[in-house]
């Protein structure tokens, strides 16, 4: 059937008529545009900061022009990139616990409904309440600096992969559910077979968030532990250059912080669309 | 025990189709949902083996809830339900409505998903894998995902899912439904063609007239609220039925008998 349609619409010539052509043209603005457009916006906005501290006279320890800011970011680079160290392992270690506790505690609670209806308040709860409310008794009990900063982040962090994975493996088919059934499958069987691949892309759009917040809670987290020396994060440098009124330095780690944000979410949608592009729609380029 | 209305109302099956020894047996079944609705009542069924049995009837009147009985799914609440001689693994195979398959994974693995739940590597069943593969025409789609694959060929796939065990039964309900027509022929003759090769016994729900008559030796035609068996018609065409069924006059006249059964269902339910 379906094999003389592939045959034929291989062998057929590629004929373009002008809808084709009217499409390709779009598609291929659109690749262009998607990364020429905000380039251009960020060119021009750069500019207009610069004319605007230029022409005002604004003093640096205002607000420093784009270049000074530039200027800071590679003179400061040493201390700059160590604290962008910390933070991001703080960050990646929060993710990991929030990943390991988020999928475990889903597994744990489509296993047992006792323990869903036990414990799912709580995680609630947890989320609800604001890390910065939190975080000043986490310090004051933990001793830990990085343990501490490391909860602080896996609290915010790991509720959208609970949520979402709970709902991706309850979301499995029903026939499929029944196929099991029928087949004898154990309890393990079905969460291997079934329900884990069927959480999957659920899983990955709740770590996609995860990824991000973990990033806001490491931050905040270390707002609030407020202490210096070595082994402190972009936050702590932020502060600490606040003090100083070191404004450019301020600026240049606003910037490291906003790109590490950036950068962590493209390699999850990445990591997302590698794992998914096989067989899950929304990892699917489709002909329009 | 209880009674059996719906089994004296229906007539006698056939010589060849009496001579049969049983495979599964439905007696005096309800099921009721919810404390209130009458799903099925009194609904008898003997399933030997061989037999291609359809399930005609309205829409609501019990066919996938009888087919759920049979396959495990759910239980009785009065009446049982036995296989003679007891079921064992692999016995039994079924055919949903939808294709049902792992998007997740290839054609193959979806096959595989049987055996693999008994524990067999692939390796291990490689053979029956690519064997069930062949009986439904798709033996060059084995790396294939479900979503490159047209509705016809899903429901191939499906098909060769439920019969990769080689079960003794196949249940199937409304497989074909949502395909169109010409699918739905050629999967028909297909269907036969491979109950020819394999001997397996199938109960086929559906709502089409014709697709009963062409596929079946027995029709159980089924009324609604409640649900239950109103009568049981046999098709005595032989085996291997081809086009030349489907035009005869036999096969009209069978069609014109389902069909009034189906009105009285229908008038029995308004
Ligand atoms: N799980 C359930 N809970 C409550 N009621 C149900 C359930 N399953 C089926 N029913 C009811 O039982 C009746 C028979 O349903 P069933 O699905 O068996 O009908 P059907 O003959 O397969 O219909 P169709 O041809 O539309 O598939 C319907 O009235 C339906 O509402
Ligand atoms: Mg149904």
């Amino acid at each position: 059937m379906t094999l003389a349609e592939r045959d034929e619409s291989a062998a057929s010539p590629p004929t373009i008529d002008a809808d084709e052509r009217a499409r390709r043209r779009a598609r291929r603005l659109e690749r262009v545009g998607k990364w020429v457009l905000p380039v251009l916006v960020m060119a021009l906005a750069l500019l207009a900061w610069d004319r605007i501290v230029v022409w005002n006279d604004i003093p640096h320890y205002t607000l420093p022009g784009p270049g000074l800011v530039f200027r800071t970011l590679i003179e400061d680079w040493a201390i700059l990139f160590d604290a962008l160290l910390v933070t991001l392992q703080i960050t990646l270690l929060a993710l990991l616990v929030a990943v390991l506790g988020g999928v475990g505690l889903a597994v744990l609670f489509t296993q047992s409904r006792w323990m869903e209806m036990s414990f799912y308040p709580y995680a609630v709860i947890l989320q609800v309440t604001p890390v910065v409310a939190i975080a000043p008794l986490i310090f004051i009990y933990v001793d830990s600096r990085i343990a501490g900063l490391l909860i602080c982040a896996w609290l915010v962090a790991f509720f959208p992969v609970l949520s979402n994975t709970t709902l991706g493996l309850n979301s499995a088919d029903h026939n499929l559910r029944d196929l099991f059934r029928i087949y004898g499958a154990t309890r393990w069987q079905r969460l291997r077979f079934l329900q884990l691949p069927s959480a999957l892309p659920y899983f990955l759009g709740g770590l996609r968030i995860a990824g991000g917040l973990s990033l806001i809670g490491a931050v905040v987290a270390e707002y609030v532990a407020g202490t210096g020396g070595i082994g402190s994060g972009l936050a702590f440098r932020i502060l600490e250059a606040g003090y100083r009124l070191n404004i450019p330095r301020m600026f240049a780690a606003l910037i490291l912080i906003a790109a590490t944000g950036v950068l962590i979410f493209a390699a999850l949608s990445l990591l997302s669309h590698l794992m998914l592009r096989k067989w899950h729609e929304s990892a699917m380029t489709r002909e329009r | 025990m209880p009674s059996e209305p719906a089994r004296q109302a229906a007539p006698a099956p056939s010589g060849a189709a009496a001579a049969r020894p049983p495979l599964l047996r439905m007696q005096g079944v309800d099921k009721v949902f919810n404390g209130d609705v009458v799903a099925l009542k009194g609904m008898s069924l003997d399933v030997r083996e061989g037999d291609f049995i359809s399930l005609l009837g309205p829409s609501g009147c019990g066919k996938s809830t009888a087919l759920r009985l049979l396959a495990g799914l759910s239980h009785p609440s009065r009446g049982r339900i036995a296989w003679d001689g007891g079921q064992e693994e692999g016995d039994l195979g079924v055919v949903f409505q939808e294709p049902t398959l792992m998007p997740w994974a290839t054609v193959a693995q979806n096959i595989w998903l049987p055996l693999r739940l008994r524990g067999k590597s692939y390796a291990a069943v490689k053979d029956e894998v690519l064997e069930a593969l062949r009986l439904v025409g798709l033996e060059k789609f084995q790396t294939a995902y479900p979503r490159e694959l047209s509705g016809g060929m899903k429901m191939r796939v499906s098909i060769a899912r439920a019969l990769v065990t080689r079960p003794r039964l196949v249940l199937m309900d409304e497989p074909f439904a949502a395909l169109d027509e010409i699918t739905r022929f050629r999967l028909n003759d297909d269907l036969l063609a491979l109950r020819d090769k394999i001997g397996c016994t199938v109960v086929f729900v559906t709502h089409s007239v014709f697709e009963s008559v062409f596929l079946s030796d027995r029709i159980v035609v089924m009324a609604a609220r409640p649900g239950r068996v109103i009568r049981e018609l046999a098709v005595d065409a032989p085996y291997p039925r081809t086009d030349a069924f489907r035009t005869s006059a036999e096969y009209a006249a069978y069609c014109r008998d389902a069909s009034d059964a189906l009105h009285a269902a229908m008038g029995d339910a308004a």
